[in-house]
């Protein structure tokens, strides 16, 4: 079955059941690995994207339901030019293993959009579906804040 | 800089080339040096095995795991350090698993004796005994033994390649070296010119290795000051390549359905639906499982759950109350060890109180994000397996063995590790790969497991029990008599490995148990070994994971019997014994303001343990808000004697304590009918955003010699805790996780 998707700007074409989850679309058959998979029930927020700019868990979304535009993190910025959730992440050494960043920096510019100052009630609210085993919440914390703070000075 | 892929590609080929542009250094001798495994083409000088230079720039050679440690960027300031060169100038590779790459200080710490005790002569014993790793081909990552491992031999390996680089510019100006300088990755010639290192690459390679001095700590530049960590800006944008991330032309995507029941064998299956989904190519028999090669790896998993199997029974009891009474019965043999035996434990002291507690904590899953996967591809006499992994020698010839090769044809490719917590140390997920890729000959295969069949086939924390009797009399603990009663991760892990169980006491079944940093006049605990097959393996701090929790929860018990403060009762037992011990208590006491009392819905506790060279202690506060208790606020002190990397280490001590503190709340293996009852992370949830204490952590740089990081903010996590809650509630937790007995935020 063919399905066309319009992922980070980009058309894709893409054969595969509709019922495959975009997130295994992305990965294994557009080839975008920035978006992890962690445990396939929508319990870890590691697979999160954007459809239309809003954080979804692409795990749970079946390829015939994609409802509009996917942005990945590969879609928000690169290692030359990162968005300034991005730079907030390395100015504060977030990472440590590194696995399920992506989908917390997803998840982070989502609620940034929609809220561009939240308070740590908020961003508790927001980002307890995304599981850190490593524990960098406390950078995280502190990342978003100061996104935050950066997108409303720019 | 193409070269390096064809480096990379050459240097499986360990020790059966000659080796272009240079040798490693004395450092590394046992009797001599291990084969460079970097095999530099024309205009490369590999100038030891960590580091190359040809005419692009500097490549240095980090080849321990990067699974958020920041191992890669802290091993490369320990080169570039006496190098002189610029973290931002350099490229950080991992390299291939290699001999030359032993960890000298793996070894160390199987030395009997209590560690913090340790003589400079028995340090200086330990680092030679180390070298033994290279024998051994110990090339790994675990035990909190980086810094250790690499401090002077990685300082050591930059200075002689800058040694090296000097001479090279001298023989071309017809100069002596010691007219030349370096600064920023280029010689400094007399007259002030600087010649790029990679300038002098050529030149460099034909010479010998020059041998040289360690600058003093008062010239460092890098060391002991917090770097920007160099796989930051890959992790902030979805680039950092995971093992799970490998994609190569012509790949397809597997995944398997192994007996639940680990160790039990596959009576037989039906593929029939399953051959006929979607995007299947293959199925193939695994022995305890089978496995699915499809177009996609979700068409894999959801074709693999679709065949219908009928499995073997465990080598295990089937129910967790069964395997529990298992677990006891070891209390009634022989004990493996008595590692301490101080005084007169039998004896009550006369006008002394006695107390006596029995402890349990659950199996433990290592739960990394990133679920286990390698990816293999067989060719005529050649295997190449991708994956994130501890022990790349290890791996190598469990993949050889599965292949029907030599080591030395097989080439392992080690990326980064989404999580590691001691599950990568095993090889598992590599040889399955292999298996795969067996049936699929040039053609690479991924093998990537579900969540629940990550949970449900680990090597996990074991179960374990304690039986602890105490006495105090005066305030003061005056007996410690304790019995703790495992499986042992050690002896499993040989047998995987070497196919033999060591014999002799096993000390890191009973690390943290025998070997508190408290004085206690009659101190004696035994380690009794549980022979059940669950499979165990190494957990985050591993003995101590259980240890810490057994002896600080029963250290506090004796603290209310003896009617003193906790904090007071632990500073008076650790100052008499060790000084640092005590050191990190009031470091968190002046910081926790700790007064040894709480206000009504309030509580806190203490917790001080010692592992893998560092003493760590931990104050946890809880609150009580509507009836639920919430983990607000944590202060953790830790004593490493010489931190290389500030930031690294606070984040280590923090996330340490944050995977013990999620153990002990929500985690446990429990089992059914002989499988894993738990699957995914809605059974086996960790802390999150909103469950996070606020933190403060100070690290201390008192003591002689260097401890780990990575490891020793586990063990006093749960103890604290639990003392926390007694101090809010006055119910002593005496089993893990707490969730059962409190009612705590989810």
């Amino acid at each position: 079955m063919s399905t066309t998707l319009r992922i980070n700007g980009k058309r894709h074409q893409v054969e595969l059941p509709g019922e495959v989850p975009l997130l295994w679309v992305l990965r294994d058959e557009v080839g975008l690995t920035g978006t992890k998979f962690g445990c396939g029930v929508a319990a870890c927020g590691a697979c999160t994207v954007h459809i239309d700019g809003e954080a979804v868990r692409s795990c749970q979304v079946a390829l015939s339901d994609v409802w509009g535009d996917v942005t990945t993190i590969e879609g928000l910025g690169t290692p030359q030019a990162m968005a300034a959730i991005q730079k907030a992440w390395v100015d504060h050494q977030v990472a440590q293993c590194g696995y399920c960043q992506s989908g917390q920096i997803m998840q982070a510019a989502s609620l940034l959009a929609e809220n561009p100052a939240p308070s740590d009630a908020e961003i508790d609210e927001a980002m307890q579906g995304n599981l850190c085993r490593c524990g960098t919440y406390p950078r995280i914390r502190a990342a978003i804040h100061a996104a935050a703070k950066a997108l409303q000075e720019a | 800089m193409a070269s390096i892929a064809k480096i990379a590609r050459r240097s499986f080929l360990i020790g059966s080339a000659a080796i272009i542009g240079g040798v490693a250094f004395g450092a590394y001798y046992v009797s001599r040096p291990a084969p460079n495994p970097l095999k530099p083409g024309d205009g490369e000088a590999a100038l030891n095995p960590f580091v190359l230079i040809d005419q692009n720039g500097v490549t240095l050679f980090a080849p321990r795991a990067e699974m958020g440690q920041g191992v890669k960027t802290s091993w490369a300031a320990l080169i570039a350090e006496e190098l002189d060169a610029e973290l931002d100038q350099v490229r950080v590779l991992h390299g291939p698993a290699a001999k030359a790459y032993y960890n000298s200080a793996f070894m160390a710490d199987a030395l009997p004796g209590k560690g913090y005790d340790t003589s400079n002569f028995k340090h200086s014993i330990g680092e030679a005994l180390g070298h033994f790793g290279k024998v051994l081909s110990l090339h790994g990552t675990g035990g909190s033994t980086s810094m250790k491992d690499g401090f002077k031999r990685m300082r050591l390996a930059g200075a002689s390649a800058r040694e090296t680089l000097k001479q090279a510019a001298a023989e071309r100006l017809g100069l002596s070296r010691s007219q030349f300088s370096t600064a920023k990755g280029a010689v400094i010639t007399p007259d002030g010119t600087a010649i790029p290192y990679a300038d002098l690459a050529i030149e460099a390679a034909k010479l010998e290795p020059v041998e040289a001095v360690l600058r003093p700590r008062t010239e460092w530049r890098l060391i002991g000051k917090s770097q920007p960590r160099i796989d930051m800006v890959e992790k902030a944008t979805g680039t950092a390549e995971f093992g799970i991330d490998v994609r190569l032309k012509g790949m397809k995507f597997a995944s398997l359905r192994m007996n639940p029941r680990q160790g039990g064998g596959m009576k037989s299956y039906d593929a029939t639906a399953a051959s006929a989904m979607p995007g299947v190519e293959k199925v193939i028999d695994m022995g305890a499982g089978v496995a699915v090669v499809a177009s996609n790896t979700w068409l894999a998993m959801r074709a693999v759950e679709a065949i219908e199997v009928e499995w073997e029974d465990a080598p295990y009891p089937r129910e967790t109350h069964q395997i529990f009474a298992r677990i006891a019965k070891a209390f009634e043999e022989d004990p493996n060890s008595v590692m301490r035996d101080d005084g007169d434990a039998g004896q009550l002291p006369s006008g002394a109180t006695e107390l006596k507690a029995d402890y349990q904590v659950p199996y433990l899953a290592h739960a990394t994000m990133e679920p286990m996967n390698a990816t293999a591809l067989l060719e005529r006499d050649k295997l190449t397996v991708w994956c994130g992994n501890q022990m790349p020698t290890f791996t190598q010839s469990k993949c050889a063995a599965e292949a029907g090769l030599d080591g030395e044809q097989v080439d392992i490719r080690t990326t980064y590790l989404g999580g590691g917590f001691g599950r990568r140390v095993e090889f598992d997920y590599a040889v399955l790969a292999t298996r795969v890729a067996k049936e699929m000959p040039g053609v690479p295969v991924q093998l990537t497991w579900s969540r629940e069949e990550d949970m449900r086939h680990d090597m996990y924390r074991p179960g374990a029990m304690a039986r602890m009797r105490g006495a105090v009399k005066d305030g003061q603990a005056v007996l410690l008599d304790g019995k703790v009663a495992a499986a042992s991760p050690t002896h499993q892990a040989m047998q995987r490995l070497a196919g033999f169980t060591p014999s002799g006491p096993d000390k890191v079944q009973v690390e943290g148990f025998f070997n508190p940093p408290y004085a206690i006049p009659n101190f004696r605990m035994a380690g009794h070994l549980s022979d059940i097959e669950i499979p165990v393996g190494f957990w985050r701090s591993v003995g101590n994971s259980f240890n810490g929790f057994f002896v600080e929860s029963f250290i506090d018990e004796m603290a209310h019997a003896a009617g003193t403060d906790p904090m007071a009762f632990r500073l008076d037992l650790a100052r008499r014994e060790w000084a640092p011990a005590a050191g990190v208590l009031e470091a968190v006491k002046a910081m926790s303001g700790w007064t040894g009392s709480t206000p009504e819905g309030t509580g806190r506790g203490v917790a001080m343990c010692y592992s893998f060279g560092t003493p760590v202690a931990e104050v946890i506060e809880v609150v009580e808000e509507d009836g639920t208790i919430r983990i607000a606020k944590a202060w953790i002190a830790c004593d490493m004697g010489q931190a290389i990397d500030p930031a690294i280490v606070k984040a280590q001590m923090f996330s340490g304590m944050a995977y013990g503190l999620s153990a002990a709340c929500f985690g446990e293996i429990t089992f059914a009918d002989g499988a894993a009852e738990q699957g995914n992370f809605p059974d086996y949830d960790a802390l999150r955003m909103h469950t996070m204490p606020q933190t403060e952590v100070q690290v201390l740089e008192t003591q002689t010699h260097m401890g780990g990081a990575g490891e020793p903010g586990t063990p006093p996590a749960a103890p604290a805790l639990a003392n926390a809650l007694f101090d809010l509630t006055g119910r002593r937790a005496r089993q893990l996780p707490l969730m059962h007995e409190f009612d705590l935020l989810v």
